[in-house]
């Protein structure tokens, strides 16, 4: 029986690797983000970035303000900072701005919020976070390297400075597009030519790490029940019916 | 005479229970060769259990409204996220349903391809399989149902889609799939009566299918991997020399199974629900919009090797529904199989070569479909499709030929025999290096 | 089968042992289906405590507010309602408020923190009507001794001006004090008191 169990995973682990990747190579590569959901500071500061730049035009429909005790905000200090004047601590993240308005002043109506880093993830935001450049051509002046034609405007330009676009021929002969910094920001510096953005990309980080928990609140917990369930599982109730299986069955042998 | 006792005979003398439970479970003899392909039968059994109850709670506070609320997110939409967030302890319900769902068709998909390579589905076991069949109709029509509930990008898109097909049958084509929606798109409507079906209909006739399998199974008795009869060879009590029964022989070696089981099913639920996107697919990620189709449509993975063999059939004659009877064909076909098949051999272990070649292929060509399926289509991947959809049929409609006088090297025994560990190894490893096989094949294109 | 060789002992052990550990197995999945069954965070958020601006309330008037999907009545009392109030004593199933239907700083012959002002569960403690205001004196209906009070229309429980209940009708208790604090002199809380 041990012996068929282990051809079993054997097989299941050959099988597994195999489907992850039929999809992966779709879309341009990403970096990967560098966000940590177990860090609650990082993600205050990340409440604090999107209550103050986000909400005013997206929601979070489905986050409710007294969650954010979750990463250890008190009930004051959600009040104090990020609760909008009128609103209820129990309230949810909504905007005032009526959506078809926004569609007149915006072209679309800003999404809804809450569940981005699940449809398009993590290593998306992190990128279109901080590839916003200029470009004359759009009506807002602004271009988007991970979304091309994009409605919203550079909300963090005060924070990030400007960006251009650079088109270059790599060795192989394909055109790679990068962006750079050409007028420094509040939060990045530009010295002898040279772009120093690790300021603005740690609090792009932030605010990933924050989408990313808005979007599904209960992961963390999830993992800690998630440990527990498979300890029980596995050191408890695995054993025994294996050792309850096998003496039953010394009948039959 | 005990307390127990007398209970026991009051309700005997009213309701058949001590001789149901003999005849289902205590006094059913199994054949005591079962291998790991017979945990799955049990665990289908799980499975459905975990579906409705888990199936019962979320429509405590699932809505299946498609209408926009304040905040301008389709009722339907936001009541899954409600169950995720607000509902107490309602995360890891919705993640044991969307997880259940796939594992439904991974337990059901091993289930049926023990009862094709131990040849369960021959005489006398015919209906077994008939019913089985029937159960894994109704399966897709719960899965895809259910799928649409979500309201997301996926849900609706999908379900548009599939629709979509049987407008492409000649003459009442287009009325069908009005009619099927009740609108001239997917809309609110169709939203209701598809949880009306997932959460009452469907589930009555899969439970009656259910009660039908087991009926007719243990009516024969089960097969086993050698697929020699038990039942010819009885000791003088009438029991069968090779059987064991059930209780408690096979319930503790299925709660073993089980114990295994949950493992997986636990690894899922609480560290990959999205199980990178095949089990709940990103996209579905962001509220149903009609008026933007998501760049690329694939059915969930169990669907997809049925789905490419749809996408490889071209239109001629004007119509394109031969793709649509293709698919359909490829599901009715497997319930053909007990009259396909010619040989009298059951076991795949005392099979002749061309079955197991044309096995080989098999699984290549099902695995490489449901690999394309999932893929956005190309010229290459199109024609790759088009020749595994071909070895799909080929399998079946060819069985008549190719198993007729096709026999092993060692004769099928009298007595069912130990399971042989090296030959197990054997044959996994072939399933193993097919599967890479099926793998390039679909991918390198 | 030889079954002189079973270790009966060993068998009933692990019998009992995986019966428990399952028996867990099965409480520990039933947690989350029975934890669904409290209120969610939206009707908690829904049943949050309630502030009420009393600045408008004259002597003598009652106004109703929602807290919990209940109704909750505030009455500002006349200084010659609350002197009534020791008179209807005799009549009163619990005048000392001994039954715990209100938060011990309400625990006193006017039921309430201030004595002009009655905050109270406006549901009946029979079967859950909402009794009527009747501040009226010796109406034809309720008899002459009637010093003003409340009075439920689905079976004829009577109270009186501070919410407690008349003997010899069907509601066997007063009704009940939510906790509240004045957050100050007129803003009111309901439903918290800390």
């Amino acid at each position: 029986m041990k012996s068929k169990i282990r051809h079993l995973i054997a097989a299941m682990a050959l099988v597994l690797p195999v489907s992850g990747t039929v999809l992966a190579n779709e879309g341009p590569k990403l970096e990967k983000a560098p966000i940590d959901i177990q860090d609650t500071e990082s993600l205050q500061r990340g409440a604090q970035l999107f209550s103050n730049y986000c909400l005013s035009c997206h929601s979070a429909s489905a986050m409710r303000y007294n969650r954010l005790e979750d990463i250890g905000l008190s009930e004051e200090q959600i009040k104090a900072n990020l609760l909008p004047e009128g609103a209820k601590i129990g309230d949810q993240m909504n905007v005032s701005m009526d959506k078809k308005d926004a569609k007149v002043w915006l072209g679309a109506a800003p999404p809804d919020l809450s569940l981005i880093a699940r449809s398009r993830g993590a290593d998306y935001l992190y990128a279109y976070l901080r590839g916003f450049y200029r470009d004359p051509t759009r009506p807002t002046g602004w271009n988007n390297l991970v979304f091309d034609k994009v409605g919203m405007p550079h909300v963090l330009w005060e924070m990030q400075g400007e960006q251009v676009l650079k088109t270059e021929k790599n060795a192989e002969g394909h055109e790679e597009h990068k962006l750079e910094l050409v007028k420094a920001g509040s939060l990045t510096k530009l010295e002898n030519g040279k772009a120093n953005t690790a300021e603005f990309d740690k609090r792009m980080a932030d605010l990933t790490n924050y989408l990313v928990y808005i979007g599904e609140p209960a992961q963390v917990k999830r993992h800690q029940i998630g440990y527990i369930v498979l300890l029980f599982l596995g050191v408890l109730l695995l054993p025994l019916t294996y050792f309850l299986k096998k003496e039953y069955w010394k009948d039959v042998h | 005479m005990s307390k127990g006792q007398k209970l026991l005979n009051w309700i005997d003398d009213r309701f058949p229970l001590s001789s149901m439970l003999k005849e289902h479970v205590t006094e059913y003899y199994a054949p005591k060769n079962f291998n790991f392909w017979y945990f799955f039968g049990s665990l289908a059994m799980l499975v459905l259990v975990i579906q409705i109850v888990t199936g019962i709670f979320l429509t405590m506070n699932y809505k299946p409204d498609g209408n926009l609320n304040a905040a301008g997110i389709p009722v339907a939409f936001a009541s899954v996220e409600y169950i995720m967030r607000d509902v107490a302890g309602g995360w890891i319900i919705r993640y044991m349903h969307s997880t259940g769902a796939s594992m439904f068709f991974v337990v059901v998909y091993l289930h049926m391809f023990r009862g094709l390579i131990y040849g369960s589905y021959k005489q006398p076991r015919e209906l077994v399989w008939v019913f089985g069949c029937l159960i894994f109709l109704c399966l897709m029509a719960e899965a895809f149902m259910g799928y649409l509930l979500p309201w997301g990008q996926m849900s609706f898109w999908g379900a548009q889609v599939i629709v979509n097909l049987f407008g492409s049958i000649p003459v009442i084509g287009p009325d069908l799939s009005v009619w099927i929606r009740g609108d001239f798109v997917v809309s609110d409507a169709t939203l209701n009566r598809f949880f009306a079906l997932h959460v009452i209909a469907v589930p009555l006739v899969l439970l009656a299918l259910v009660v039908a399998h087991l009926i007719a199974l243990h009516e024969v008795g089960s097969n086993n991997p050698d697929g020699v009869e038990i039942k010819k060879l009885k000791d003088e009590k009438g029991i069968p020399l090779d059987g064991i029964p059930f209780h408690p022989y096979y319930t503790v070696k299925d709660i073993f199974g089980v114990a295994v089981f949950l493992i997986v099913f636990s690894i899922i639920v609480f560290f990959l629900p999205e199980m990178g996107g095949y089990f709940l697919e990103h996209p579905n990620f962001d509220q149903a919009d009609p008026l933007k189709t998501p760049p690329h449509i694939a059915p969930v993975w169990y669907f997809t090797p049925f789905y490419a063999i749809l996408r490889a059939i071209p239109s001629f004659l004007g119509t394109q529904v031969w793709g649509v009877i293709g698919m359909g064909a490829a599901v009715v076909v497997i319930a053909f199989l007990p009259w396909l098949d010619r040989s009298p051999i059951k076991s795949i272990r005392y099979r002749g070569p061309k079955f197991k070649f044309m096995l080989v292929l098999f699984i290549i060509a099902f695995i490489g479909l449901g690999i394309l399926g999932a893929m956005p289509p190309t010229a290459g991947r199109t024609l790759i499709s088009q020749i595994l959809s071909f070895v799909y049929f080929a399998f079946f409609l060819g069985m008549p030929f190719y198993t007729k006088n096709d026999v092993g090297a060692v004769p099928v025994p009298t007595r069912v025999t130990d399971t042989n560990g090296k030959r197990q190894l054997q044959f996994l490893v072939l399933v193993a290096v097919t599967v890479i096989a099926a793998y390039l094949f679909a991918t390198n294109v | 089968m030889s079954e002189q060789q079973v270790d009966t002992g060993r068998r009933r052990f692990l019998t009992v042992a995986t019966s428990a550990v399952g028996g867990v197995a099965v409480a520990g999945v039933a947690t989350p289906f029975l934890m669904s069954f409290f209120p969610s965070e939206r009707a908690k958020a829904a049943g949050a405590p309630v502030e009420v601006d009393i600045s408008k309330l004259e002597p003598g008037q009652k106004i109703n507010v929602e807290w919990r999907g209940k109704p909750v009545w505030l009455l500002s009392r006349t200084k010659q309602q609350i002197a009534d109030l020791p008179k209807n004593d005799p009549k009163l199933v619990d005048p000392k408020s001994e039954v715990e239907q209100q938060p011990k700083y309400c625990q006193n012959e006017a039921r309430s923190i201030k004595p002009e002002l009655l905050v109270a569960v406006g549901i009946c403690t029979h079967l859950g009507c909402s009794p009527t205001f009747r501040p009226d004196l010796a109406p034809a209906d309720l008899g002459p001794e009637w010093l003003g009070g409340f009075y439920c229309p689905c079976h004829g429980s009577k109270f009186d001006l501070a919410a407690r209940v008349f003997k010899g009708v069907p509601a066997p208790k007063n009704l009940e004090i939510p906790p509240h604090k004045y957050l100050s002199d007129t803003r009111l809380l309901i439903g918290d008191d800390k």
